[in-house]
């Protein structure tokens, strides 16, 4: 009875908190038929933001891939003073409200900023373009990948490395012959995780964005201009493909999961999970 | 293998330090990375709020409109995040321990609000809530009004937050012996004994640890509550969106001192997070 009690609480409860809210963005994204619903999404205010959202991740996650793998490396092959220190302030873009996120940039890129009259000078825009939207996603997304990688790469240790190098790999081979192919479901559910908070990034995206409609409109951005423009349609219809990103993320998470189980709670608890792979 | 290679390494007479390369350029690399995207511009905004003096700070800081957003966010921050602690331990319980329909997916739906774009997030929960919507038209006659309300922030903040909880609590939950509850039972123990005595002291640092990464992620948390917000100043304005509507009014001294006060708040939070995991996972250990 109790446990009954406790399943129909849980059920009710994430119903209410995560099933609900996505069937509602796909009933009002559909509620004038599929022919407006169409139209809404080929509307070329709307493609020119999924262009730009498109562009913004194949920026920022390759970028913080490279980081990601570089720290990883560092970080799980070697012993130095400072590490656990260095892991902290990876950690940091997390605890950073995203509105502060991009101001940050605002106030070194921006007009009145520490380069802005040198920018201005050689006509240069960093932000309220393209690239201070591209500073601020990678900003947000910067912990993702090396969060991910650093206890995938620990539980590993080095052993298989070693043995490369001793029969005369070279450090570069090594990497791509041996180490990636160890990391390689780590890697890709670090860059699925990037990915995701990359092409949905709102609040730093908007503060440096200047909103400036087929210039500097990602797609969360045109989302609500759709719906500050009372045009709720519309406003349904781009946020549906974003919540078509966010089902796929979350079931390319699931298989990966499903083949590699350590990655389930690897986020959060890299120490025990290091523990458990040595036991 | 590993005999292999340690035997190579001391045949080639190397320290175990030595032998893997790359050091150097990996640790540069993430160091001047780091340097560039993330230390420096945070700095600034500390560089900012103090150029126009301590007074100044605090007379920004102490404006009625400004007290009256951190007040807002902190307090939903942390309504939202006990809803969350409440819930997300019956929601991780039952994912953990019974088995019913659909369960690995319903698991797997669990991660939407962190895949979910903020500002899909907040349509979508304004659309449910709104006097007309789906959840709104039930709860009007009952006299309760979430969009557009500080209700409406709870609500949306309690989205953001859940997987946190939930998350940090399974592998804590999974790994918690079975037998020590059957063995409270047979001695005696009423359900509610075993979990007060056997369960919780097990449970509580991550409870802790869960409530604390829920509450810092809400306090920031900008794209899911503006929409659902209202945004009536000295009522439902939050403190992201105070630091929003000073930048739009080129006052960088207001934003950058409402800032420091949530980046010194939320760095503590983290800190204080990272000792408690250290901590239990030290006390885990010694078990």
């Amino acid at each position: 009875m109790g446990r009954l009690l406790l399943i129909v609480t849980a059920l009710l409860f994430l119903c209410v908190f995560l099933v609900l809210p996505l069937l509602v963005v796909f009933a009002q994204a559909l509620a004038k038929g599929f022919e407006v619903y169409y139209l809404a999404i080929l509307a070329p205010m709307a493609w020119a933001a999924v262009k730009l959202t498109l562009l913004v991740a194949a920026i920022a996650v390759p970028l913080n891939l490279i980081f990601g793998v570089a720290a990883a490396w560092a970080i799980a092959k070697f012993n130095f003073r400072g590490k656990s220190a260095l892991i902290t302030l990876i950690d940091l873009p997390f605890a950073v409200s995203p509105v502060i996120a991009g101001m940050i940039f605002i106030l070194v890129f921006g007009t009145h900023g520490w380069f802005g009259g040198y920018l201005r000078a050689h006509h240069i825009r960093v932000v309220f373009a393209v690239p201070g939207i591209v500073l601020a996603t990678m900003f947000v997304t910067f912990p993702f990948i090396a969060r991910e990688l650093i206890p995938v790469m620990q539980s590993q240790g080095k052993d298989d490395e070693e043995t490369a190098l001793s029969l005369g790999a070279t450090g570069w081979q090594t990497f791509w012959r041996v180490t990636l192919p160890n990391i390689r479901w780590g890697l890709l559910y670090g860059v699925l995780l990037c990915n995701a908070r990359a092409m949905g990034e709102f609040g730093a995206v908007s503060v440096v964005s200047g909103h400036i409609r087929g210039v500097t409109n990602t797609m969360p951005l045109h989302v609500e201009i759709l719906y500050n423009e009372y045009n709720y349609t519309a406003a349904f219809a781009v946020a549906s493909l974003l919540a078509l990103l966010a089902l796929l993320t979350l079931a390319g998470k699931s298989i990966l999961e499903w083949r590699q189980p350590e990655l389930r709670h690897a986020v959060r608890r890299p120490r025990d999970r290091t523990r458990r792979a040595y036991s | 293998m590993k005999v292999n290679s340690s035997a190579a390494a001391a045949l080639m007479g190397r320290k175990t330090r030595g032998v893997l390369p790359g050091f150097g350029l990996t640790l540069g690399y993430t160091m001047v990375y780091l340097s560039l995207l993330v230390l420096i511009p945070i700095s600034a905004v500390f560089i900012r709020s103090s150029s126009g003096g301590w007074a100044h700070f605090w007379e920004v800081v102490t404006a009625p409109r400004v007290l009256a957003s951190l007040r807002l966010s902190f307090g939903a921050s942390l309504v939202a995040a006990s809803i969350n602690v409440v819930f997300g331990l019956i929601v991780s319980w039952v994912l953990v321990r019974y088995t019913f329909p659909f369960k690995r997916f319903i698991d797997g739906m669990v991660d939407l609000p962190f895949a979910l774009p903020t500002a899909v997030a907040g349509i979508a929960l304004t659309a449910l809530y709104a006097p007309n919507g789906w959840l709104g038209a039930w709860l009007k006659p009952l006299g309760i009004e979430v969009a557009f309300t500080p209700l409406g922030i709870v609500v949306a903040l309690t989205f953001i937050g859940m997987p946190f909880v939930v998350r940090t609590l399974q592998p804590v939950l999974e790994e918690l012996d079975r037998e020590v509850e059957q063995a409270a039972a047979s001695l005696g123990a009423s359900p509610l004994q075993a979990f007060c005595r056997v369960i919780f002291p097990a449970l509580w640092p991550a409870l802790l640890t869960g409530f604390a990464l829920a509450f810092a992620r809400a306090i920031g948390e900008y794209g899911s509550v503006i929409f659902i917000a209202g945004n009536m100043p000295m009522r439902s304005e939050i403190a992201p969106l105070l630091i929003v509507a000073k930048l739009e009014q080129y006052d960088y001294a207001g934003a950058t001192a409402i800032a420091v006060v949530m980046l010194v708040l939320s760095f503590a939070i983290m800190f204080g997070i990272n000792a408690l995991q250290n901590w239990a996972a030290s006390r885990h250990g010694e078990r």
